[in-house]
């Protein structure tokens, strides 16, 4: 809602309050002025001018020379360039000292060799909105009515000395989208009286021979018609256009105007039918047909339905209720009798057809949040004042007025005590009374059981208010928010604490940017082929990437189901920025589900994903070089593993060929008890090569499955007393045997004494077989309570042995 | 009198000039003095006066064997000793001691200064360029919404609060009607959606999980929660707006909870996260979940309140909507309004981020580009 300063003027008194101060006492009482605009761009100097004589210029075709009255003794002559421009015009005239927008100032001049004392303006120098302006104004100088007066400063005639109020309003402060509903929030901020606009109609023609059936009576409450005869249309007073055009409407002739300007008045839409074109009289409010048509105003064809609301006469629609009227009755050069509608039609059905028919009108904007019905007949009755004002039309008598229905004032009840509990205050009756007395609500306010009962009648103006929360508000916001106390809740108290997963979150966190990883953030909506190309951790499951219903583009249109797919995406936008060394993690939902059309929630799950590439160790002059492979991934979670506590002799990692987008030789299923909760390897080459990038290392884990596992606590041992005893063996082997079954038969052959086995060696080379390894351990033994003999040793290496042997395990020494 | 097989360069003894005396006898020279005495005089000055000049730790050594050694010349003089008197003995035993040792500090003191001086040549081969870099550690960083989470999660758990998340999709019932947004509320139109299918959507707001909190609870107080979480609306992504973004929003109800201590509460995040003279603005506004609902602006971080472009010279910069839980609210997550209140209040963890860091589009957290993740490097 744009909200003239002047104007506002007229409904309540705001002389000593500025634009900006009346602005900050709205916005801190809840109508929040988003903006304030001056509608004086830059101009002064600017005054009406008659132009007395127009001569073409002698050395150029289109520049005229005119002589230009302008109140003053001696006439102006200006050399003007417009084609328009013409002997007997009222015109603005910048004088010789006078500034236009853009701190424009004009000068005495000479143009082809004639001297110009000034210039003729057009709207766009002005700096009017001219986009409000008919097509004849937007070009050329801008011509003004007759009755302008001549010498009168422009900008006092063109409604320019104003500022305009841009409200931001909240969906349930609809009663601001009119002037009158801004009078009175101003009236209760500042406690002044709110100044009705004139009603009074001289009902000088004859008897209203209007007939109103309502039909759809649960779509529409009421409809009021007034009629007149012998109206002159033309053009809206200066003044009328001024306003409208600051509420950004764009004036049509002096009838339509009054609907729109009553209509920003009362915040009630009418509309004024051409009565020839009404057959006997006779409205019709009733429910479209299937497939009937309309054509509106704008000369759109519109195809109405069976819950469209229509005015109608008995053979033809002719407007489409509340949303716009149709060209056949349109009120145009020449209508005399006219019919002018003021009516209550419900919101639902208003919102539900703007909706279908894809239009949004002013009137609509109103309809849709709900209007006030005690103002359909003063609004009639304003339009009437003002119709008859500016048309010279008679005004017939009577308003036919049908009504079904009547949507009473409600009345809600609040306690002191309440308001002050809610508000945590200490306020007294008196203050709250004068309160709902400076926003005239009725009040009935008794002493009831130690507290006072405040009983309020809301005026249908203010259909916001139902509940005793909403007159708490009402008594906060004009108490003023900076007046209540700043308190911390008391009474029952619980400890603030994280969650043990919560808990947990954080520490993998930490772990994995203490480890040099950078955490990332990304869109849970992927595109569904890229998200494809990658795998979850439930392959086995006939897992389907849930689709929105309405997406805003491909790209974000499925909900994602693994994370590596993200992670990709995050390395080559990283990638083609000519960052080649990256280490990235991510923790987030990933959403499964098996079903085609969902009908219940998907399972999410809490997955933390890893990308590493290019070297882990940036490029440095002491020439280390650490290139991200299998094992810096697995090394990274292994230590993440140890430091959730999960014991690594439960851990396994399984290779696995099969997972999608990973290499098959060099990707292993990550497994605790034989469940798989996670996986990492190199991404398959010709995924890499798909999304140019390097040899690129990724890992998936299901954190909740993993924290099942997770145990913080530190057990603590004692320190050893005893030494220990260190064995080491050099092993060879077939290549392809996994070194995990060696420790395992080493620690199933050692028994109770193993303290450790370390790999510290593999070799593969010249110097043995080509389809073997040689693969080194180091064993430490240790007693708790005693030094180790060398026969238990023997004993213990000789068992190692043997199981390895059989094996088929060949001891290097 | 014995000469034990000594040459007959023995028998000369140097003089301070270094010239060599023949002596006859051993215990007196020519002209009667006590020989030995003499001679360990005349030592004690060539063994100074040659050490003097010693550079090297080898010529050092060397001149050790020859005046301390077995075979040295302190030896040999004092194979004369035999010859002394019983008198003479002691007094000559002390001389020869005193030389001894006079002999011995000097060649420790040289010793000393050689070793010095080598430590020093070999600390100054050793010197290394102290400005080349040293070896990189990769240091990881936490995403700046992240650490917006845990900051605000740290800040309400000391005031009392838990942390509650729920599911991303959702369904209309939690995320809407819960919150007192039946199927053809106006205020729908605020919050365009990502519906999946009618009755499920992916969350515009965390608000669902306080009414899943509140249903968990069965009406039991204090219920006091912060849901940190993402959410989705239907916008297209710019500076300002991204479809998916980070919401923290809070909930307390319990007896006699206040509008006041809404206040109290947001004045204390205020302080902890944007410093202790923070202050904060509350405006009336509206949400359906809420009455009265406010708007709560912070003094502006850029200005202090002076006036500045980005909080368009109000001094004020809106931050977030809060207010008290709308009796209906509670009512359907099964509170009794009469009984209880509570307030509640949400904001956007990127508006924070922006405000706290000055990042300039919305987009950047969720591009992950290196170059703005590792600003984000201290803690």
């Amino acid at each position: 809602m744009k909200v003239s300063y002047q104007w506002l003027k007229e409904y309540v008194d705001i002389n000593d309050l500025t634009p900006q101060e009346l602005a900050e006492k709205l916005t801190r009482s809840g109508i929040e002025v988003e903006g304030i605009e001056s509608l004086n761009a830059g101009v002064t100097g600017v005054v009406i001018g008659y132009v007395q004589e127009r001569e073409k210029h002698p050395d150029a075709d289109r520049l005229s020379v005119c002589k230009v009255d302008v109140g003053k003794e001696e006439l102006l002559q200006i050399v003007c360039g417009a084609p328009n421009v013409a002997q007997g015009q009222k015109v603005p005239v910048a004088m010789i000292g006078a500034v236009l927008p853009g701190d424009f100032k004009i000068k005495k001049s000479k143009l082809r060799g004639v001297e110009s004392q000034g210039m003729i303006c057009s709207a766009k120098e002005l700096g009017l909105n001219d986009k409000l302006l008919s097509k004849d104004q937007q070009e050329g100088i801008l011509i003004l009515p007759e009755d302008a007066e001549l010498g009168m400063d422009a900008t006092e005639y063109l409604g320019l000395d104003d500022h305009v109020l841009e409200l931001g309003l909240t969906p349930n402060r609809s009663d601001c989208l009119s002037m009158l509903g801004v009078a009175y929030e101003v009236a209760a901020i500042l406690g002044r009286e709110v100044i009705f606009p004139d009603t009074s109609v001289e009902e000088n023609g004859d008897a209203n021979p209007l007939k109103v059936d309502i039909v759809a009576t649960e779509d529409c409450y009421q409809y009021a018609g007034r009629h007149f005869t012998g109206a002159t249309i033309k053009s809206a007073p200066q003044w009328m256009k001024n306003r409208l055009m600051a509420a950004g409407i764009r004036p049509i002739n002096n009838v339509v105007d009054v609907t729109n300007y009553v209509l920003l008045e009362y915040g009630q839409p009418l509309h004024a039918f051409d009565a020839k074109e009404v057959a006997d009289h006779h409205i019709v409010v009733r429910l479209g047909q299937e497939g009937e048509k309309l054509t509106t105003l704008d000369d759109q064809e519109r195809t109405l339905d069976e819950e469209t609301l229509v005015i109608a006469d008995p053979t033809k629609g002719l407007a489409v209720a509340g949303v716009m009227g149709g060209a056949n009755s349109e009120i145009v050069s020449g209508t005399e009798e006219i019919i002018l509608e003021s009516a209550y039609f419900t919101p639902k059905t208003i919102r539900r057809t703007a909706k279908m028919l894809g239009m949004r009108t002013e009137g609509c904007v109103r309809w849709e949040k709900g209007v006030d019905q005690t103002r359909v007949r003063q609004a009639a009755d304003r339009a009437a004042h003002l119709i008859q004002k500016l048309s010279g039309a008679k005004v017939s008598k009577g308003v036919v007025d049908t009504t079904v229905k009547v949507v009473e004032p409600v009345t809600v009840s609040v306690t002191l005590e309440k308001i002050n509990i809610h508000l945590g205050t200490d306020m007294d009756a008196s203050i709250v009374a004068d309160i709902f007395s400076r926003l005239q609500f009725e009040l009935d306010q008794k002493e009831e059981a130690g507290t006072v009962l405040f009983t309020v009648t809301v005026p249908t103006r203010r259909g916001d208010i139902t509940l005793s929360e909403d007159l708490i508000e009402e008594v906060a916001r004009l108490f003023g928010y900076d007046n209540i106390p700043t308190t911390l809740p008391g009474g029952e108290v619980i400890q603030g604490s994280l969650t043990r997963e919560q808990k947990l979150r954080r520490m993998v966190r930490n772990h994995l940017i203490g480890a040099g990883l950078h955490e990332t953030v990304s869109y849970g909506l992927l595109h569904p082929d890229k998200l494809a190309k990658f795998s979850g951790l439930q392959d086995d499951r006939n897992l389907r990437p849930v689709p929105l219903a309405m997406p805003l583009s491909e790209e974000h249109s499925v909900l994602r189901t693994n994370l590596i797919t993200s992670l990709v995406g995050t390395a080559m936008y990283n990638k083609n920025r000519q960052t080649h060394d990256l280490a990235f993690f991510e923790l987030g939902q990933v959403f499964l589900s098996e079903q085609e059309q969902l009908n219940e929630l998907p399972e999410e799950r809490l997955y933390l994903g890893g990308l590493l590439t290019g070297n882990f160790i940036s490029v440095n002059w002491m020439g280390v070089k650490a290139p991200v492979d299998f094992y810096t991934v697995k090394g990274l979670m292994e230590s993440l593993l140890s430091r959730l506590g999960i014991n690594q002799q439960s851990v396994q990692y399984v290779a696995n060929s099969e997972r999608k987008g990973m290499h098959p030789g060099r990707t292993a299923d990550v497994q605790i008890d034989g469940k798989t909760v996670g996986f990492l390897g190199q991404l398959h080459p010709q995924s890499e090569k798909e999304f140019d990038l390097d040899e690129t290392f990724v890992f998936q884990f299901d954190l909740e499955e993993l924290f099942q596992y997770a145990n913080t606590f530190n057990d603590y041992k004692l320190l050893p007393k005893y030494p220990a005893i260190t064995r080491d063996f050099a092993l060879v082997v077939d290549r392809s045997m996994p070194v995990a079954k060696l420790e395992k038969l080493i620690r199933e052959a050692s028994g109770e004494l193993l303290e450790s086995v370390t790999l510290f060696d593999v070799y593969m080379g010249d110097r043995i077989a080509s389809d073997k390894k040689s693969v080194a351990y180091s064993i430490v033994y240790r007693h708790a309570e005693r030094t180790l003999q060398d026969e238990e040793i023997q004993q213990i290496t000789a068992k190692v042995i043997e199981a390895l042997t059989e094996a088929g395990v060949e001891l290097r020494s | 009198m014995s000469n034990q097989g000594g040459t007959a360069d023995k028998y000369f003894v140097p003089d301070f000039m270094g010239r060599k005396f023949f002596c006859f006898s051993l215990t007196k020279d020519c002209k009667g003095e006590i020989v030995v005495q003499t001679r360990l005089q005349q030592m004690k000055e060539h063994a100074l006066d040659k050490l003097k000049h010693v550079a090297e730790a080898q010529e050092l050594q060397e001149l050790r064997v020859k005046f301390l050694g077995k075979k040295g010349e302190l030896t040999e003089i004092l194979r004369g000793m035999g010859a002394l008197s019983a008198e003479e003995r002691p007094k000559i035993g002390q001389l020869v001691n005193e030389v001894r040792e006079a002999i011995e500090e000097t060649i420790a003191s040289k010793q000393n200064e050689i070793e010095k001086r080598i430590l020093e040549a070999k600390l100054a081969k050793q010197t290394i360029d102290v400005t080349l870099p040293g070896l990189p550690v990769a240091t990881g960083t936490m995403h700046p919404l992240t650490r917006i989470i845990e900051e605000l999660e740290d800040i309400f758990i000391g005031l009392g609060f838990e942390v509650a998340e729920g599911p991303e999709v959702e369904l209309d019932h939690y995320n809407f009607e819960m919150l007192n947004l039946p199927k053809d509320h106006p205020a729908r139109d605020m919050q365009d959606s990502f519906y999946i299918t009618e009755e499920i959507l992916l969350r515009t707001q965390t608000s669902p999980v306080q009414a899943r909190t509140m249903l968990k609870k069965e009406g039991k107080t204090p219920v006091k929660i912060i849901c940190p979480g993402k959410v989705y609306r239907r916008d297209d992504d710019d500076a300002t707006h991204s479809h998916q973004f980070t919401q923290m929003e809070g909930l307390v109800v319990g007896k006699n909870i206040s509008m006041s201590d809404l206040k109290g509460t947001l004045l204390t995040f205020a302080r902890q996260m944007f410093g202790e003279d923070q202050q904060i603005r509350l405006r009336p506004s509206f949400f359906p979940f809420t009455e009265p609902s406010v708007e709560v602006d912070l003094q502006c971080v850029i200005c202090h309140g002076e006036g500045c472009r980005v909080c368009k010279q109000t001094g004020w910069i809106e931050i977030l909507g809060a207010g008290m839980v709308h009796p209906r609210v509670l009512e359907m997550a099964g509170y009794n309004p009469q009984e209880v209140s509570g307030f509640a209040f949400g904001m956007g963890i990127e508006r924070i981020a922006m405000l706290k860091y000055g990042v300039e589009d919305i987009r950047h957290f969720y591009t992950n580009d290196v170059r703005f993740l590792r600003q984000f490097n201290r803690s």
